[in-house]
Formats: structure tokens, C-alpha cells, sequence
């Protein structure tokens, strides 16, 4: 690989053939998403793996590297899609409004990650866990019940700007159904986003600070020892990790044109966040590429493939089976190979595809 | 006078009696503004049964963290299948709960949660040995596979029970109110308090009286030198465990017949509720819980009356002002 290909990805490319012939299918699939799969449903899985992928590769700087479980992380995902939806809806549609709400989401991120961090983090990362569940469930409660300025339940419908929105006379509320080259563009911004998103965060990684995140979560002790303080380095950690999910919401939000308890600070959100984490491989941040895309393929298609199994086996009259292979179950299955990563591949699909490498070599 | 004595007993640790306060201090400084009596009467008597059946689902979650150093994130699921397992119970006995007689309700809801208890007890031992067992020692882990078996519990719920809503109601005498001058107060509510003291006042037993308490307490303190002396504290562990799960069970089957549904988002609701009040107890403390859960129960029910749009986050204020006191909550255990 040429010099300035690697100076690009911080000299951290991914190892392995597999990994890299996998890596530039997703991404050369995702890059000509629009034209090589024509339809809503896959341009919107398509647009919700470039979200996902930033929000679990901000994540996973927060969990793999310094080794820090956070709950709180759909929260900030929610800060920013509200910001910017908020914004879009009370300002009105303009890039103007787009900025304020989106420097005024990251603001308020900030803010909530630094007092989190600096409250929290001085004790213990199990700690630091139960308290961001915590904030977290009391953040989507109040999101949901500030009716006047969140919308409630019902969240928030808002216009983006003109040249994201050709659909210019559609009446507010009516979101899909919007002429698709404003889509298409959307997307496109989107994934420049993502990808510029993604290396500023493998420049952190790969950063003496990302080094010694790393020292911290192997040994904090020590680390400390070192002279590194690790509750300043933990803080700082929270802080770009939080800020990395408030641009992935506000992405979210101007993909979806809508925000909402549901679509914004569900709690589900953060489940699948983890599992993506985990299972794409946590610790290095090409899994967070590879989790989300598994992740929203499975939740896009494998929907439909369960729910054939799932007639089969009604058919075949087996009990609980059909239950079991319900399309809304797919979670559980999901969630088995969550349990199952962290027993026994904790470097995910990414740790897989680099071991058989090295058994090859 | 000041002589020392050898033949003396060690002096008493004397008790720390003012994180028990607060409860009472929330009370009286709640009253005034409150204002009518009978209301306050009423709020406080929600508040304390509330705070029972908070307490009997915290009060497993801190004794197996306490214990087993596992902060069990699918302490949630056991709260659900708590719940289930009451309605797979009660309605089969619907014309027990339904009767007008009390030996027949009190049978009926004394079968529902003895048998919520025991199912979650024994898929607690499930539990414990597939998803907690291997990763015991590390807590990042512990945490991602608790979720991870949460996860597949929750799942397993919704395919087995549905994703429906399942109706549940209380036996027949236990509806409707007493009231006394102008303040009403659920019969129900005095029953779960009487059962959440009950579980309170057998957990104190259990723990200071008795030879396995001892050990428990013991193994809290320090695990290597209980094993040392020989007793074999993995089974104690599972032991434990199990008490967690079965204590879980008994919380979420009371708290869905209160609520008179069964649905398994019970579970993530009162997890994070749970997870409220152990840290504001201090992580491991059973008495800290025990003030934590009727501490913050009171709180939300009358900032609930006061100040609606308050409530909401009482519980996190709540937990804010406690550690800002008490940095490692009201009864720190030692060691942790």
C-alpha cells in the first residue's frame, strides 16, 4: 500500500486478505449503494449501516480501546438527531439552522459527557456503567414526556434543506415518498461524512492518546503508575466517543427527516450498538465496518429468511420452533451469537478473519 | 475507668443510624408542602409499598454483587419471568382469586409467588452455570454476557408468552382500599409492604443469625481466606445466585400484580431502578438497599405529586445528592 494511502488510515490498515477483501466488498457496496440495489428498502438499510457504523466505531473507541462499558451512548446518538432536528423544525429548513442545532447538540454532548465522566469514572468502570444506564433511561424519559419541545411519543417531523429535499411542496408530516435524487444526495453526504468521521477516529486510535487508552484498559493500575491520568484520559475518551454518536444521530435524523423517542434513544438502539461492537470485533475499529453491516443486513433480510424457516417448521408441526424462528425473534439468535463472541471470539469476525490469516501464513 | 480491660469485649461498632434517617427527614420536609394530611398519608403508603417491592428486586441484585463481585445485567430478565410465572399461576386459579374468601385468595397469591420465586431460582442456576460461570473475575465481560443472556432470556419470554400485554389481576380481597379518615390506602399496597418487610427481616435473619450467613458475609469481606478455611464458597456462589434470581422473581411477580399486567419490558424498567437504588445503598449493602428503595420511592411519589415534570428524574437526582454526600452510598461495604 502507497504512503499516502496509509497516512490516510493513520498507518493502521486492516490486516489480513480476508479481512481486506471483505472490508472493500461492504465498502464498494455501500458506495455504489444506489444504483447497484434500486429501492427504498435498500437504500435505507444502506444509509442506517453508514449511521451504524459511525456510531459503533465511536463506540467501540469507548469499549474496545479503553475498555470502558457506557449506556449512555444512544443518548448522545439521540442529543444529536434531536439537535438537529429540532433545529431543522423550529428554525426552518436551511443550512444555517442545520449548523446551529448540530453545534448546539455537540455542545450539550459535551457537556453531558464531561459530567458524566468526571462524576463517574474517578470509581470504578462498573460504576461508570450503572450510572449511564441510569442517565441514559431518565434522558429518553424526559425526551419523551417535553412534549412542547420534543414532540413527545410522537416526535418531530421537519423539512431539510432544498437541495436534500426536491420535494419541495410535500406538507409536513409526510416524509417518504420524497423524489429520490434529494435522497440519493442525502445518502452521498452521508457516507462522505461517515467515512471522514471514521479516520478522524482511527487518527485517535492510532494516537499516542489512543495508546494509552489502550495501556489503561490492560492495566489501569499501571498505567497510572506511569504517570498517565487515567481519569483525564477516560473523560477525553467519553467526550470523542459522545461526540462521534451525536454526528451519527444528527446524520440519522437528516436521513429520516423525523426524529423520535423510538428512532432516536431507544434503548434497543444501544443493544444493537453492542452487539455490532462485539460481534464485528471490539478493539479495532474496522469491526465496528463489519458488525454494522452484518448487523442491519441480518435485521433487513435475515427477517425474511426466519420467517420462511419459521413456516416450515409451523407446517412440520413442531412446537416452540415456529416461536423460535419468528422474523421478530431474530434478536434472539443475534443475541446467542453476542454470548457466544464474547466467550469465545472476543476480537469478533475481525479476529476470526485475522487468525485463520495467520494460520494460513 | 479508662483502665483497659482485657477480659472486656471489643468495644460496639456504633451504628451509623443517619443514612436510615433520611427516609424520614425526605418525609418531613416533604409534609408542609404537601399539605393535606390525608394525601400525605396516602403518598407515603404508596411510597413504602413501592419501596418494598423495589427492595425485593434490588435486594437480590446487591447480594450477588455483593457476594460474587457480578453486577448482573440480566437481573432484569429474572423480574420478568418472575412475573410470567405468576400469571402461568394465577390463571389456571382464577376462580381461587376470584372467590370472595380470603384462605382461597391468600392461597392463590402465596402459590403465584412462592412459584415465581422457585422458577426463577431454578433458571437462576441455569443462568449462572452457562453465561455468569466463565467469565467469573472479569468484569467487562460479566457485564457484555449478562446483557448478552438478558438478551436471549428476553427473547425467549416474547416467544414463548407473546408480545402481548397479559392481564393480571389481584386477588379479590386484596382490592380496593382501606380508608382511614380522608386517606385511602390500597389493600394491596399494605400486603406487598408486609411482604417486602418480611423478605427484609428473613434476608437480616439469614445473613446475621445463621451459620451460612456468616460464611456469606465472610466471602463478602474476603473470599480467599474463607476458602482457605476450607468451605467451598463456589457453592455458596451458586447458592447465592439462585436467592438473587428467586428474590427477583418474587419482586416482579408482586410489582405485575400491582400493576395488574404482564409484559417483559418489566424487566429493563425495574433493572434500571434497580441499579438506582443498590448504588445509592452502597453496591453490596442489603440494609443500604433497604433505605435506598423506600428512599427513593418516597421521593418519586411525592415530587410525582409536587412537581410531575420532576419526577422523571428524581430518582437520578436523588442518587446525584447521595453520592455527593456519600461518595460510595449510604452503607459502604468494605472492600468494595
Amino acid at each position: 500500500m502507497n504512503l499516502r494511502a496509509m497516512n490516510l488510515l493513520s498507518g493502521d490498515p486492516p490486516r489480513g486478505r480476508a479481512l481486506q477483501a471483505i472490508l472493500i466488498l461492504v465498502i464498494l457496496a455501500l458506495a455504489a449503494a444506489p444504483f447497484l440495489f434500486p429501492g427504498a428498502k435498500a437504500l435505507n438499510a444502506a444509509a442506517k449501516t453508514c449511521v451504524m457504523i459511525l456510531l459503533a466505531a465511536s463506540y467501540d473507541l469507548l469499549l474496545g480501546y479503553a475498555g470502558i462499558v457506557s449506556f449512555a451512548h444512544v443518548m448522545f446518538f439521540g442529543v444529536g438527531a434531536y439537535g438537529v432536528g429540532l433545529a431543522l423544525y423550529g428554525l426552518g429548513a436551511g443550512w444555517g439552522a442545520l449548523g446551529v442545532g448540530l453545534a448546539a447538540a455537540a455542545a450539550l454532548s459535551l457537556a453531558l459527557a464531561l459530567a458524566i465522566g468526571l462524576f463517574s469514572l474517578r470509581v470504578q468502570s462498573i460504576f461508570f456503567a450503572m450510572v449511564t444506564l441510569a442517565v441514559a433511561y431518565a434522558f429518553n424519559v424526559l425526551a419523551s414526556q417535553l412534549s412542547w419541545l420534543t414532540g413527545g411519543e410522537d416526535g418531530r417531523s421537519f423539512k431539510v434543506p432544498d437541495v436534500l429535499q426536491p420535494g419541495f411542496r410535500l406538507v409536513e408530516g409526510k416524509v417518504f415518498g420524497v423524489a429520490i435524487n434529494g435522497k440519493i444526495l442525502t445518502y452521498y453526504l452521508l457516507l462522505v461524512v461517515v467515512a471522514a468521521a471514521f479516520l478522524v477516529l482511527l487518527r485517535v486510535v492510532n494516537s499516542p492518546f489512543g495508546r494509552v487508552l489502550q495501556a489503561i484498559r490492560e492495566n489501569p493500575f499501571r498505567a497510572e503508575a506511569l504517570g498517565y491520568r487515567t481519569v483525564v484520559h477516560r473523560t477525553l475518551a467519553t467526550c470523542i466517543s459522545a461526540l462521534g454518536a451525536t454526528l451519527a444521530g444528527a446524520l440519522s435524523a437528516l436521513w429520516l427527516r423525523y426524529v423520535g423517542p423510538d428512532t432516536a434513544l431507544s434503548f434497543s438502539i444501544q443493544v444493537d450498538v453492542l452487539v455490532m461492537v462485539v460481534v464485528g470485533g471490539m478493539g479495532s475499529l474496522y469491526g465496528a465496518i463489519l458488525g454494522a453491516a452484518l448487523f442491519v443486513f441480518a435485521e433487513s433480510y435475515l427477517q425474511d429468511a426466519m420467517g420462511a424457516l419459521s413456516q416450515v417448521a409451523a407446517d412440520a408441526r413442531l412446537p416452540l420452533l415456529p416461536a423460535l424462528f419468528h422474523p421478530d425473534r431474530w434478536l434472539l439468535w443475534l443475541g446467542l451469537a453476542f454470548v457466544l463472541a464474547v466467550y469465545f471470539a472476543p476480537s469478533g469476525i475481525v479476529g476470526a478473519l485475522k487468525g485463520s490469516e495467520a494460520k494460513a501464513n | 475507668m479508662s483502665v483497659l480491660d482485657a477480659g472486656a469485649a471489643l468495644p460496639r461498632r456504633r451504628p451509623d443510624i443517619l443514612p436510615a434517617l433520611t427516609p424520614l427527614a425526605v418525609a418531613l420536609v416533604a409534609a408542609p408542602f404537601i399539605g393535606s394530611p390525608s394525601t400525605f398519608v396516602t403518598l407515603t403508603a404508596a411510597g413504602l409499598a413501592m419501596g418494598m417491592m423495589i427492595f425485593t428486586m434490588a435486594s437480590g441484585l446487591t447480594l450477588v454483587f455483593g457476594m460474587m463481585d457480578v453486577l448482573n445485567f440480566g437481573h432484569g430478565a429474572f423480574i420478568a419471568l418472575g412475573a410470567y410465572a405468576a400469571t402461568l399461576v394465577l390463571l389456571p386459579l382464577a376462580s381461587w382469586s376470584s372467590a370472595d374468601s380470603l384462605p382461597l385468595n391468600l392461597a392463590a397469591f402465596v402459590l403465584a409467588v412462592v412459584v415465581a420465586a422457585l422458577v426463577c431460582g431454578v433458571f437462576g442456576w441455569v443462568f449462572e452455570r452457562l453465561i455468569v460461570k466463565p467469565v467469573y473475575g472479569q468484569h467487562l465481560k460479566q457485564i457484555l454476557a449478562t446483557i448478552g443472556g438478558s438478551i436471549i432470556a428476553e427473547q425467549l419470554l416474547y416467544a414463548v408468552f407473546g408480545p402481548a400485554q397479559i392481564p393480571l389481576n389481584v386477588p379479590k380481597t386484596f382490592e380496593g382500599s382501606f380508608v382511614i379518615g380522608q386517606a385511602a390506602i390500597e389493600k394491596y399496597r399494605l400486603v406487598a409492604t408486609c411482604v417486602g418487610l418480611l423478605v427484609f427481616a428473613a434476608e437480616m435473619l439469614i445473613l446475621n443469625r445463621t451459620r451460612i450467613g456468616l460464611l456469606i458475609r465472610a466471602g463478602v469481606e474476603n473470599r480467599e481466606m474463607v476458602e482457605a478455611l476450607g468451605y467451598r464458597v463456589d457453592r455458596l456462589f451458586v447458592a447465592v445466585f439462585m436467592a438473587g434470581s428467586a428474590l427477583a422473581g418474587l419482586g416482579g411477580a408482586m410489582m405485575a400484580l400491582y400493576r395488574g399486567q404482564v409484559h417483559a419490558t418489566i424487566g429493563g424498567e425495574f433493572l434500571v431502578l434497580c441499579f438506582i437504588v443498590i448504588i445509592i445503598g452502597g453496591l453490596g449493602s442489603v440494609g443500604g438497599s433497604f433505605v435506598a428503595s423506600i428512599l427513593v420511592a418516597l421521593i418519586a411519589n411525592y415530587a410525582g405529586f409536587l412537581v410531575p415534570k420532576l419526577a422523571l428524574v428524581s430518582n437520578i437526582l436523588a442518587m446525584v445528592a447521595v453520592l455527593l454526600w456519600r461518595p460510595r452510598g449510604l452503607y459502604p461495604v468494605s472492600g468494595r
